[in-house]
């Protein structure tokens, strides 16, 4: 009985904290002692509920103990502060003021959440910073489970959140939802966090751990509520219609070895209808706002023409490319032509794909980066260039990081074995 | 985790009996907390089962039963798809439900296959030997 009610408790944090710790950072303009304040509620919890049963509104309980937690606290600190003591006797006086504190919060709910959203993805944060934090503060994870989904030692995922918080206080980062022409660079923070989340987990970088649904789940997860909190930005839908659309094929993509099948090998069957209709129902939305799309929109486009083709063949690859040209424009980057190359392949015949994987080789930020050979290789071998494909597939094979992967390269470097023929006629 | 929400019919959902617009509007706001929350991938309401069919499998045969059927409480009026972090939240979701109907009803919660439920990759030996992977690289790092 005391584990069943653990485990509710445990459900109730989760659902409730991101809320209970938005909350209480606006009140007590600090994020540590908010979370702080948050933890000591579940503490509470923890000594009574097993004994009261879980209560009819667990998250007004947790917030209204919290309260008197943050009172309790400034009071302590009265002749350490007087600015603290005014907040004490502030904080006191609402909570006179105001006796259903439920209904008051409410309200702000949304908007307390969205900042909460906004600083742990705030610039002055490192990227992996950043991460940590929003999993920590909004997907209410633990460290230890934030650190199995890096591969991370806990103490070093710890210690990031740690000093994560202390750069914020230091450097008085306010907690409010960035105005005016902040909001783009901000918001751009934000989504790039939850991608990155997502893709850690759709494929991970490291290590034999092909999928790692729960990052993409959690990532997922943010971005619909992201989408309810800031309904009028039409990146936050495009990117929640590309997580969508991507995750709606992880089914189909590993094969009973756990082995990685490529997108035009995937049994269309596992695609997860579901999650592709709703994937267009948020592009629709992105659409809606009649601004032209931005790279998340692009990429999910693309997304959705290969969501929209029941069989490889009837891939629109005219439209991919079209779609490459914008993003190329929108979000210039060497990968983003690498697989506009493999757009053009697919649409105009692997010589004019090589053409322009060729023109990417002295590319730094893509010297290490194993799909370069392996798109180079793949174009080679459908140009029946065998000797210098099984060259390129070796060359990825030797810089991917993911043992999967690399299985699967060599098998194709294998596949070029002494094979030789009359080059193909287109 | 995915589960699915199915709310028991009742004598006055398989008569045909339209909720009250309190009703109505308290389950809106539920649904708009579940969708504020990215936790309702999808949900629907249930005509009565008059409106429905049966198809009845013996061996080879199939026969086609029309509605409405008995035993109200083993039917369902309406169900939603959730994404859910557990079996335990799914729970703390459905006590917040408003009571689907005036009077006794009841809400079921099952969990449905994931692709991990699935196939040779996640026997419980590879889980292990990926388990024993990653404490390993934990220590190299």
């Amino acid at each position: 009985m005391a584990t069943d009610t653990h485990r509710a408790i445990d459900a109730v944090w989760r659902m409730e904290s991101p809320r209970l710790i938005a909350g209480l950072t606006r009140i007590v303009h600090d994020i540590g002692l908010a979370e702080d304040l948050a933890q000591d509620a579940l503490v509470a919890a923890l000594e009574k509920w097993p004994e009261s049963g879980v209560p009819d509104n667990p998250g007004a309980w947790l917030m209204a103990t919290a309260k008197h937690r943050a009172i309790d606290h400034f009071r302590r600190n009265t002749r350490l502060d007087r600015k603290h003591e005014e907040l004490g006797r502030d904080l006191a006086a609402k909570e006179m003021a105001v006796p259903d504190l439920d209904s008051a919060l409410d309200d702000d709910v949304g908007d307390d959440l969205l900042r909460l959203v906004f600083i742990s993805c705030h610039p002055v944060l490192s990227t992996e910073a950043q991460v940590a934090l929003t999993l920590r503060l909004l997907g209410g994870l633990t460290t230890e489970e934030i650190a199995r989904a890096f591969l991370v030692p806990e103490p070093t995922i710890a210690q990031r959140i740690v000093r994560a918080k202390r750069t914020l206080a230091e450097k008085r980062v306010p907690f409010e939802v960035p105005r005016g022409s902040d909001l783009g660079a901000r918001l751009s923070s934000v989504l790039g966090v939850l991608y990155l989340i997502f893709n850690e987990g759709y494929s991970a970088t490291a290590g034999d751990d092909w999928m790692r649904p729960a990052l993409c789940e959690e990532a997922l997860r943010l971005g619909r509520i992201l989408a309810g909190l800031a309904p009028r930005e039409p990146e936050v839908h495009g990117l929640v219609a590309l997580m969508e659309i991507q995750a709606s094929r992880s089914k189909a993509r590993a094969g009973p070895k756990g082995e990685p099948i490529l997108l035009f090998d995937q049994n269309r069957a596992h695609w997860d209808q579901l999650l592709i209709r709703r994937g267009l129902a948020a592009l629709e939305d992105a659409e809606k706002m009649g601004a032209a799309p931005g790279a998340y929109a692009l990429q999910a486009k693309i997304a959705a023409c290969h969501a929209r083709a029941r069989t490889p063949e009837e891939t629109d690859w005219h439209r991919i490319v079209t779609f490459y040209d914008e993003l190329s424009q929108v979000s210039p980057s060497p990968v983003v032509e690498l697989n506009r190359a493999v757009a053009v392949a697919m649409a105009f015949g692997p010589a004019a794909g090589l053409e322009l994987v060729d023109s990417l080789i002295g590319e730094p930020s893509l010297r290490n980066y194993h799909l370069l050979p392996s798109v180079r290789g793949d174009l080679l071998k459908k140009l029946s260039r065998f000797d210098e494909a099984r060259a390129e597939f070796a060359r990825a094979a030797s810089l991917t990081q993911n043992a999967r992967e690399r299985e699967l390269l060599l098998e194709r470097v294998q596949e070029c074995g002494g094979r030789a023929g009359p080059p193909d006629p287109r | 985790m995915r589960c699915i929400v199915m709310v028991r019919a009742t004598k006055d959902s398989e008569s045909g009996v339209m909720p009250r617009k309190e009703l109505i509007e308290a389950m809106g706001k539920f649904n708009e907390e579940l969708v504020k929350a990215g936790v309702m991938l999808a949900g629907e309401g249930l005509k009565p089962s008059s409106n429905g069919k049966r198809v009845h499998f013996s061996g080879a045969k199939r026969s086609v039963i029309d509605g409405p059927f008995t035993e109200a409480k083993e039917l369902i009026a309406g169900f939603w798809l959730w994404q859910v972090r557990s079996m335990e939240e799914a729970v703390e979701w459905v006590k917040r439900c408003p009571n689907p109907f005036e009077g006794e009803s009841e809400i079921e919660i099952r969990q449905v296959f994931e692709p991990e439920d699935f196939g040779a990759e996640f026997t419980p030996e590879l889980r292990e030997q990926e388990e024993r992977q990653r404490k390993q690289m934990a220590r190299q790092k």
